[in-house]
């Protein structure tokens, strides 16, 4: 649960509880990539498709990705895209409002959309002769939206609730926020996808509508395609309906402000009657698999599950099993950013244990870690773990589809991520062990922890 | 919302979603030498197996004081069992990527398992040590409970349990449905070794097992695979909680006061079971009114036109003894008298006129068309199937649910409206800080 408040992203729709979570089950990229059955194709006017073939049910998963996010708004509109991504189904001439969801619905289709730093995207499930319909519906909301004050106002309401729902009610969540924000001294990723509140409460139709003009146009998107259609299926059709869009500008290359290279090492403590139990948790600024030389973004990807994925990984084994201090402990890498990753810890202590013991027996680990590196067999568990994961992947064409939408907007390619695997195999411990010199350095960190009540003052 | 009516409500949502699919699915019951049934679709295309199964029985099943029993010993099976340690267990799972896991209901253990088929031997063996001789080390358990006593304290805090917690208790005054099915800080700190064994050998029999199958394997090798898993549990009855199917009548409101800046709403009344003659007009109804779609009236009125909530529903939660009708929106504090008339409002509308007769044809084709989305993955197939045999649907009810909803009447829905939809009778939970709004109609 705690790792779902590290997403930084942020989805429109889902009318009730059941549905959030649902969506938020999905997952980030998997560390591997299966040989999979992939076609990709560019039409003339600049944009990507991807097909992913699966004909075991007459279904299809649509998606269209376009290349922005939070980290491209502008200072002072945080929360932009976001906003913008629930406003895109407020309607077109063509298709006024509500015809959007109305004629996915009727048609038997969900649908839905989400945001996150670096892109946004919307999506469709739905049996598969109607593929050319949410073609038609998302090629004309691409070029032809309709913004008016009543169905813009009402729609900033609805992304305020959802910021208090998600974060505000959230103290874990609020926690996350801050650690993020104290993490990027220039770059926009410190941003919350979401927003400030005192930022959204005054974005307008103005900002989404320029916002959109800025951003939306078919050489800056690509399209997903997985499930029962062929990629000469999809083509003509992706011809048909997205051929024929102009481009309204030519997509320039992404710049963000560059992150100077960090030299403090950060704390940040909040205290929160409402938080359940203490928190610790820190992050390490690294590389993403787009700025990673070598294998660097395996190696932390590797590292994090030797370090915390499961019941033998070392923090389980030593914060859990042996010195009882920790009830849920954890670390990550977030390679999938196009401009920088982090790599994480984090421990949940047991009751009546100070969150400063958990602390002290991570950093314990990792001084070891840094000092003798990973074993062999540490690494040959994980990686033949991860080699395996990847068959379950092929039941599910969501994942697919979302994985290689995110490798595509985060700087990759569909070739990079088919030859993961393969340079997976390749990753030796000593390879973990300089990436984890370089990176786990506690000049690179926030350390968060997030305490119930505060602590008493001598 | 709590998890356990979450799951509950999900429970049905899945169930009765089930349409006959485009493609044919064949669904073989299949029936091992030594007697024990399961549902099978085999399915080549991917070399993986996938397998759900359940027990009857769960939370409801908790002695007074001890609740989180049946959930805690979800998290004990894969901590020692046969001749394996925790330890051994878990890298055998591991370094196989099998996964092994299990989830306690309020009516029904239940339990999934999928492998690589290549490595189906060693799964079925793990998971009958699991089943049939998990150890319940103390060690382990210690540590176990404190996994179950964090997630305890996180749902004491978290706006969406407490509200809906509180909803059960004044709905469900002193039933076993009421009580925190995870179990709370002071329930799980008790549990003993002796208690998960005594609650082991209630729940876990042959008798009320239903088991779902779907993937690389076949008639013969699975029915062996069943005697090897299951073969050795004992044929005892399963447990029969006392449950009455009465739910309170509001109205009530009842506030529970937390500093946060959006208040979360519980609302809802008595429903009706799944095995009610009239459950899919009622769930047809339902869709329209407060289900899942962008369409439905609430999302309408609540989110679209006046902004005032990210997310609303009203969904029917049929428990195995009890019927409910249980919804939830969540709006900033100075907005929810507001948000709540505004629901009322909706409902009011529904019961006096019922629905639309084109919104009872967009329901029809929605209900209809996304019936496929469900059977995409083996994995939400064996899930679909186990739904089904839990609920006594009928192994025929994938190809004939589509005609029940195709031949549904307006009237049909009208009545069912009128019959669940009082909306001024509704027990409301609000967590918060809401503004003008006063507890009322709670006794004593």
């Amino acid at each position: 649960m705690i790792l779902k408040s590290f997403e930084s992203q942020s989805m429109r729709a889902a009318r009730n509880a059941i549905f959030q979570i649902l969506l938020l089950i999905f997952v980030t990229l998997p560390a591997f990539a299966m040989n999979l059955d992939v076609a990709d194709f560019t039409l003339a006017n600049g944009m990507e498709v991807v097909v992913i073939p699966d004909h075991r049910a007459p279904v299809v998963t649509h998606m269209v990705w376009y290349r922005v996010g939070s980290a491209d708004e502008v200072s002072g509109k945080s929360g932009l895209a976001h906003f913008l991504e629930h406003l895109m189904f407020k309607g077109t001439a063509k298709h006024p409002f509500g015809e959007f969801d109305h004629l996915v619905d009727v048609n038997g289709g969900e649908g839905n959309a989400f945001t996150t730093r670096d892109y946004t995207a919307y999506f469709q499930r739905i049996a598969s002769d109607r593929l050319p319909l949410v073609m038609e519906l998302e090629a004309d909301r691409m070029q032809n939206l309709v913004l008016t004050d009543a169905n813009v106002l009402p729609e900033l309401q609805v992304v305020r609730e959802e910021r208090r729902m998600r974060t505000e009610n959230d103290p874990s969540a609020l926690l996350a926020e801050q650690i993020d924000a104290a993490m990027y001294t220039a770059h926009p990723y410190g941003k919350p996808v979401i927003g400030w509140m005192s930022e959204v409460a005054k974005l307008t139709r103005d900002d989404a509508f320029a916002f959109y003009q800025a951003h939306y146009t078919p050489a800056n998107a690509i399209l997903v395609v997985a499930g029962d259609a062929t990629p000469e299926q999809v083509k003509a059709l992706a011809e048909k309906f997205y051929g024929p869009l102009k481009n309204t500008f030519t997509p320039a290359p992404r710049f963000r402000t560059a992150e100077p290279d960090p030299i403090a090492a950060r704390r940040v403590i909040m205290t929160d009657a409402r938080a359940s139990s203490p928190i610790f948790q820190r992050s390490y600024l690294g590389p993403s698999y787009a700025t990673a030389p070598g294998h660097e973004a395996l190696a932390l990807d590797l590292l994090s599950d030797i370090l915390g994925s499961g019941t033998q990984s070392r923090f389980y084994k030593g914060l859990v099993v042996e010195q009882k201090v920790a009830s849920s402990i954890g670390a990550w890498y977030t390679g999938d950013n196009l401009d920088s990753g982090t790599f994480g810890v984090y421990g949940v202590p047991n009751s009546g244990v100070d969150v400063g013991k958990v602390e002290a027996a991570v950093d314990v680990i990792l001084a070891d870690v840094l000092k003798n590196g990973v074993t062999q067999s540490e690494l040959d568990r994980v990686r033949n773990k991860s080699l395996a994961e990847q068959v379950y992947l092929l039941d599910d064409q969501v994942s697919l589809s979302r994985m290689v939408g995110v490798a595509l907007m985060t700087g990759l390619t569909v070739k990079d991520l088919l030859n993961r695997d393969v340079e997976t195999a390749k990753v030796t411990p000593d390879e973990i062990r300089q990436a984890a010199a370089k990176i786990i350095q506690l000049k690179r960190s926030v350390t968060g922890v997030l305490l119930p009540e505060a602590p008493v003052q001598n | 919302m709590n998890a356990h009516l979450l799951r509950l409500m999900f429970a049905c949502f899945a169930a009765v979603l089930f349409l006959q699919p485009a493609r044919a699915i064949e669904i073989k019951e299949v029936t091992s030498p030594g007697g024990i049934k399961a549902w099978l679709v085999e399915s080549k295309t991917i070399p993986l197996i996938a397998m759900d199964f359940s027990f009857e029985g769960g939370s409801t099943s908790d002695s007074i004081g001890k609740e989180g029993t049946a959930n805690f010993i979800t998290g004990m099976l894969d901590e020692g069992a046969g001749d394996m340690t925790g330890e051994q267990f878990q890298s055998r799972r591991d370094e196989l990527a099998i996964k092994i896991g299990f989830d306690s209901g309020s009516d029904q253990f239940e339990g999934t398992l999928q492998t690589l088929s290549k490595n189906k031997d060693a799964a079925f063996s793990l998971l009958k040590a699991a089943l049939t001789a998990p150890h319940f080390e103390s060690d382990a358990m210690e540590r176990v409970r404190q996994q179950f006593l964090a997630a305890a304290r996180d749902q004491e805090q978290d706006p969406d349990r407490i509200a809906s917690a509180a909803w059960m208790k004044l709905a469900l005054p002193g039933q076993l449905y009421s009580r925190a099915s995870n179990g709370t800080s002071a329930s799980i700190a008790t549990i003993t070794p002796d208690d998960l064994k005594a609650m082991h050998k209630l729940l876990f029999s042959r008798k009320g097992l239903k088991v779902s199958v779907v993937g690389d394997i076949d008639v013969v090798t699975l029915g062996k695979a069943l005697d090897e898993i299951f073969g050795d549990l004992p044929d005892t009855d399963p447990p029969k909680p006392v449950v009455a199917a009465i739910v309170a009548k509001g109205p009530i409101v009842k506030i529970i006061d937390r500093d946060i800046p959006q208040s979360v709403i519980v609302f809802g009344q008595q429903g009706i079971l799944r095995n009610d003659p009239d459950f899919i007009p009622a769930f047809v109804m339902s869709h329209i009114l407060g289900g899942g779609g962008f369409a439905s009236r609430l999302t309408t009125e609540v989110r679209e036109k006046r902004g005032l909530t990210y997310g609303v529903g009203y969904n029917l939660a049929p428990l195995r003894h009890v019927g409910l009708y249980v919804g939830s929106v969540s709006t900033r504090n100075e907005k929810v008298s507001e948000a709540l008339a505004v629901v009322k409002d909706v409902l009011k509308t529904m019961a006096a006129d019922g629905p639309t007769p084109a919104e009872l044809q967009d329901a029809k084709t929605f209900l209809t068309g996304s019936y496929a989305l469900r059977f995409d993955s083996d994995d939400k197939i064996a899930s679909q199937l186990l739904g089904i045999q839990q609920e006594h649907l009928g192994i025929d009810y994938v190809n004939t649910r589509n005609a029940r909803i195709e031949a549904l009447t307006l009237d049909q829905l009208k009545t069912q409206a009128r019959r669940l939809i009082d909306s001024d009778h509704l027990i409301v939970t609000v967590v918060g800080k809401p503004e003008g709004l006063k507890s009322t109609g709670i006794g004593g």
